[in-house]
């Protein structure tokens, strides 16, 4: 569970945003939208710890962010950056490996059951046979799926996921968001940032969406992502439009002519 | 596995090479003698005089010695490429090295005895490297890392011009050779007790890059992932900066400034062990302490006189490092 009550987030005096109230448990993706620029990174940092509240707190599993260790911090919430090209070229199963991280003593390297769990989470997300490859040799999908799975090696219940699926292709996409979705079926709970609505729309519980320096919406989808709001946020009219499988999509609004 | 053999395999190099090097020089000694040699001075038996002194006071002390600091500099540059996530930071990017050189040539311009000298020069070398840190962290950036390496810069330029100065001062009849011989790196009149004096440094340096190797390793993934991968950052990267300057100063005392292995020998581990900082502390301690070995065997057979290290260690580094360049990122990454 990750609670923020009336949080205020930015860096140092500058403040991004303020009156931020979310909280995701497991079982849970709460979606987390918002134009450029507008404090999505800076929340998700301040999720994680990574830098302070300017006001306001965040809680996991109701202990202050700011009173737990780094690694019991990191046993309760798992972090999955964007996929990036490494310094250092690592296998995949290095990567994951790194994931154990927390759960080793101070003064201690993997051992054979970090191995074996290391491998079963690249197993449980069918990339057991990248396990020898150089993690910045495979596609951008892959490698996602990569830090994914080194955030199941980490046994957290939670999960902090900065824009999967930008920069994937189609197929990688729609193969990321649905681990992602298998993940919240096992009981995982999710925070996910993305540009998309309609992936918000498909996946989230929740979504909460940040612009003007507030929390401008957060409810459920369907109250959130209303034409409205969204073209408010956005500053470009947009319209919903309902598909013959019965599915919401979002579509640039047509000039009235 | 593959990364057991390839250490196990150093390791017979390193030894290799420290029998080499105890063969070598103006009174050649058989392998086989210095081994009879060896064996004689564990069992406690009579070794031959010309032997005993030569082996055991002048050869296996200056060995030693270039193991030593080829080991230290070599484990202080993997660390530090580890730590800043770039492949081209040398053990000296904190200004430990130019530190170090300031306090010695000035214990030279005073005309200060030679361990006075060393021991200047490792405190300066350690002062240096706690002003670039203070420095950074009143800077309070965003960037920790940046700062840190600017700052290195910053300050090590001072120095450099400290030792610029101390040059113009010094006579240059009696104390610029010694100043310059001293920048440029040399083992020549190692005694055992230098060994002594510099060796528990060195070990007291290592030992937490050894025992923190997991950690530091995740290091590389940069400040965020470490940090939510359950690292204490702003911890370990201290105590792997206080280690590895340590290391460097303790290395660099002993034998003067000596480039490029620190730069050199973790790129030359990484095609052999991989990227794994685990992996390439151990093989760059043995690699680096047999290719010093080797170049220090050299400089004092190939010519008449001394060659410096750092002259030789460029002359050799340079080319090999065009070499792995050439063959593409993969070396490093």
């Amino acid at each position: 569970m990750i609670a923020a009550s009336n949080l205020a987030i930015g860096y140092g005096t500058t403040q991004v945003a303020m009156g931020i109230d979310l909280a995701v448990a497991p079982g849970e993706i709460l979606c987390l939208l918002g134009p450029n620029g507008a404090g999505k990174t800076t929340l998700f940092k301040t999720l994680l710890g990574l830098i302070p509240a300017l006001q306001g707190a965040v809680a996991v599993n109701g202990i202050l962010v700011g009173d737990m260790s780094r690694a019991a911090l990191a046993r309760a919430v798992a972090y999955v950056p964007q996929a990036q090209v490494m310094e250092f070229a690592y296998t995949v199963l290095d990567l994951v490996l790194m994931g154990r991280t927390a759960h080793l003593g101070p003064f201690t390297s993997p051992s054979a059951a970090d191995h074996d769990r290391a491998r079963s989470a690249l197993n449980e997300l069918g990339i057991l046979d990248l396990a020898d490859r150089e993690a910045n040799r495979i596609s951008g999908g892959q490698r996602q799926l990569a830090l994914i799975a080194r955030a199941l090696a980490q046994d957290a219940p939670m999960m902090v996921m900065d824009e999967p699926t930008a920069s994937l292709d189609l197929g990688n996409r729609f193969l990321v968001l649905a681990r992602v979705q298998a993940l919240r079926e096992r009981g995982f709970g999710v925070v996910f940032s993305t540009h998309d609505p309609d992936q918000a729309r498909e996946l989230a519980t929740r979504v909460a969406v940040i612009a003007d320096g507030r929390l401008a919406a957060y409810g459920t989808p369907d109250e959130t992502l209303t034409a409205a709001t969204l073209s408010d946020v956005y500053g470009v009219p947009v319209a919903l439009e309902r598909t013959d499988t019965g599915r919401t999509v979002i579509a640039p609004a047509k000039p009235v002519s | 596995m593959r990364a057991g053999l390839v250490l196990a395999f150093l390791a017979v190099c390193l030894l290799a090479a420290m029998l080499v090097g105890s063969v070598v020089g103006p009174y050649q000694i058989p392998p086989g003698e210095v081994l009879k040699a060896l064996i004689a001075r564990l069992t406690g038996a009579p070794v031959t005089a010309p032997i005993d002194t030569i082996l055991f006071q002048i050869r296996l002390p200056r060995v030693l010695a270039a193991a030593l600091v080829g080991g230290a500099l070599a484990a202080a540059g993997a660390s530090y490429q580890t730590l800043f996530r770039n492949p081209l930071v040398s053990p000296d990017i904190l200004g430990v090295s130019a530190g170090a050189g300031l306090g010695a040539v000035l214990g030279i311009l005073l005309s200060l005895p030679v361990v006075a000298i060393q021991g200047l020069g490792f405190v300066t070398g350690l002062i240096t490297v706690v002003i670039v840190y203070a420095l950074a962290r009143a800077l309070r950036s965003q960037n920790e890392v940046l700062v840190l390496v600017l700052a290195g810069i910053v300050v090590g330029a001072l120095a450099g011009a400290g030792i610029s100065l101390v040059k113009i001062l010094a006579d240059p009849y009696n104390q610029l050779p010694a100043i310059t011989f001293w920048l440029l790196g040399s083992l020549s009149g190692i005694k055992v007790s230098d060994v002594w004096s510099a060796a528990p440094l060195v070990v007291v340096g290592l030992l937490p890059l050894v025992l923190l190797r997991w950690r530091i390793g995740v290091l590389s993934l940069g400040d965020d992932e470490a940090r939510a991968l359950g690292v204490n950052v702003t911890l370990v990267r201290g105590i792997v900066i206080a280690a590895a300057t340590l290391v460097t100063a303790a290395a660099v005392s002993v034998s003067g400034v000596i480039g490029w292995i620190g730069l050199m020998i973790p790129h030359m581990v990484r095609p052999l062990v991989g990227p794994r900082y685990d992996r390439v502390l151990p093989a760059s301690v043995l690699m680096g302490a047999a290719f010093l070995v080797l170049v220090d065997t050299l400089a004092r057979s190939a010519a008449r006189t001394e060659i410096p290290l750092g002259l030789l260690t460029a002359l050799i580094g340079a080319p090999i490092f065009v070499w792995l360049l050439a063959r593409g990122r993969r070396v490093w990454s």
